[in-house]
């Protein structure tokens, strides 16, 4: 598979802090990719640069082995998602998706868009006005709108942020699908960890700037190459310089044999409905978490308890 | 009588005195005959509206309506792009919006002579192209359609300036960001996007200009030196030299009519309700 987008050494600055430092990445054809980190690290402000909504300091962005970089977004293969939608309010959801087809002067304009507005199952409403919609319909005029153009990388900027929980989960599924049938490389930024990891082929953690690690969820999730990126994907319990994943900690009322182990007293019990959190104080004064099937807790607040773990789950950093 | 009331007391009586008082009155005398020596007499009499549909008056009606629609378009080029660039300008936007609202320091009386001082055979511009040698005789400036439509654009830009701005700054900036993501280049998102979204602002400049321009009399007076006479020189002409109260005051009313008209058709139009 040739390379759809590369990032060569992006960088950008603001007046007093850097916002983006020397970001490569490569995109292959037809994925599904994400940008996760806390907001302020640098993932919107990249997706910016490779729509061309902010010049870089430095570095390349290459399309299809092209330099884009000193093109103005209209020239660009690609295309937004924003996070606020961004339809024009004037247009009915049809003439949304015209836009970008009478732009680039393409032929059958409103069947193209039509086609479109069926395959994000809006066709019914493409005379609504933009007021009209809810969020979710809001939210899949806008890739509509953007799909139809059959952009080389579909850029998308938080765009399930707005929703509320159950549609955003609704819409996780429908973005992954429409990938899918779609063929288009996506590039999904975010600060959800879930999305991040339920949705990509791969995905780029950020922090501060940079990209502290580029791979597949598992890899990810399993072998954080940094602490940033084990405790921004996720829940650690920090034994020493020995990390454990809540779901690798385990509980018991007597100290077993043969394992690694801490003392602790159960702190709190939280009931997740699929599973239960036990929190527990350690004799050092450090709280831990354990994550255990909610027909396997015998245990009340206030009662000692011994947290061990296999040495294989033990995450290392430096 | 509630606390409510008896606040909006005082606003309501000076409506009453100062404006629904006078209207009434003037409505009254546009039925009346005139008097020998200024004022009115009976009988009642539609004499003087008919009057209005004289071709004589027909023509003034039909050129201060060109000049009004003449002037308003004039602000409408003049204003979008001074109100986009002042939407666009970031934290030196209350400086631009102070700029624009500098002239008002001033009284409208004295900003039109300016005009004069400008424009007249000795003025400024003049003076400079003779010195320059660049014409030998001055040029006619003054006193013609011309110097009118330059005193009512500057006086007026203002006008269509502000609420213009308003809706221009509420525009999203994603949206221009959209347009240009799908295709558009920036004379296309002007086209396509701006304008349309901006309509209900061009909508209100159109009428903050057009109204009081097609009632202008002071600035035709002084800078159209009485050969450009529009709708509000003529009805001050039928109160003063001419003696004719009634046809004043029908001439009056047909003005207020014609902008009531055109008030009330932008009022019904989408892009007022936007605007409400």
């Amino acid at each position: 598979m040739p390379a759809v987008l590369e990032l060569r050494g992006l960088a950008k600055d603001y007046p007093g802090h850097r916002a983006v430092d020397n970001v490569s990445l490569t995109l292959d054809q037809a994925g599904f990719y994400s940008l996760l980190g806390p907001s302020g690290c640098g993932k919107t402000t990249t997706l910016r640069m490779i729509g061309g909504f902010e010049q870089p300091t430095a570095g390349d962005v290459i399309l299809n082995g092209e330099s884009v970089t000193a093109l103005k977004p209209w020239q660009r293969d690609v295309s937004t998602v924003f996070q606020s939608y961004a339809l024009f309010p004037h247009l009915t959801a049809l003439q949304n998706v015209e836009f970008g087809l009478r732009e680039h002067r393409l032929p059958n304009v409103t069947e193209r868009a039509l086609k479109a507005l069926q395959l994000v199952q809006l066709a019914d409403k493409r005379d609504r006005l933009p007021a009209q919609l809810s969020g979710g319909e809001k939210q899949r005029v806008a890739l509509a709108r953007s799909l139809v153009l059959q952009p080389k990388v579909l850029l998308l900027d938080e765009p399930l942020a707005a929703l509320d929980p159950r549609l955003r989960k609704q819409m996780r599924g429908e973005l992954k699908a429409m990938q899918r049938q779609t063929g288009v490389t996506f590039l999904f930024v975010t600060h959800d960890q879930e999305e991040a990891l339920s949705l990509s082929d791969r995905l780029a953690v950020m922090n501060k700037g940079r990209i502290e690690q580029f791979g597949a969820p598992e890899e990810v999730y399993l072998r954080p190459a940094t602490a940033f990126v084990a405790g921004f994907l996720g829940a650690m319990n920090w034994f020493g310089k020995a990390g454990v994943r809540p779901e690798s900690t385990r509980v018991a009322a007597s100290p077993p044999e043969g394992v690694l182990l801490r003392k602790g007293i159960v702190e709190s019990l939280l009931f997740l409905g699929n599973c239960i959190h036990l929190n527990a104080r350690l004799e050092n004064g450090e709280c831990a978490i354990a994550e255990i099937p909610r027909d396997q807790c015998p245990y009340a607040e206030r009662e000692t308890i011994w947290l061990h773990w296999q040495p294989a789950d033990e995450l290392y950093f430096e | 009588m509630n606390l409510r009331a008896s606040f909006l007391l005082p606003s309501r009586a000076w409506t009453a005195v100062f404006l629904a008082a006078p209207l009434c009155i003037v409505a009254a005398y546009s039925f009346l005959t005139r008097g020998d020596y200024g004022g009115v007499d009976h009988p009642w009499t539609l004499e003087s509206y008919r009057r209005l549909f004289d071709p004589v008056y027909l023509a003034i009606l039909w050129r201060s309506v060109w000049i009004a629609s003449l002037a308003t378009v004039l602000c409408a080029i003049l204003g979008f792009p001074l109100a986009l660039f002042i939407a666009r300008a970031g934290r030196t936007k209350n400086l631009y919006l102070q700029l624009v609202l500098l002239p008002f320091w001033t009284s409208f009386l004295v900003r039109t002579y300016a005009w004069l001082f400008i424009l007249r055979d000795t003025g400024l511009i003049n003076t400079i192209l003779l010195r320059l040698h660049i014409v030998n005789t001055p040029l006619p400036l003054l006193y013609n359609d011309a110097a009118v439509l330059v005193g009512l654009v500057y006086n007026f830009l203002p006008f269509f300036v502000l609420p213009l701005y308003a809706t221009l700054e509420r525009l999203d900036p994603a949206l221009l960001e959209a347009a240009a993501d799908l295709g558009a280049k920036p004379f296309s998102t002007l086209w396509r996007v701006i304008i349309p979204i901006s309509a209900p602002g061009i909508a209100a400049g159109s009428v903050l200009v057009f109204v009081p321009c097609l009632g202008a009399y002071l600035t035709p007076d002084l800078l159209g030196g009485g050969k450009t006479v529009m709708l509000g020189n003529l009805i001050q002409n039928q109160f003063t030299s001419a003696r004719d109260w009634p046809f004043g005051a029908a001439a009056s009313i047909a003005l207020m009519a014609i902008s009531a008209l055109l008030l009330a058709g932008i009022m019904r139009s989408r892009a007022a309700r936007e605007l409400m």
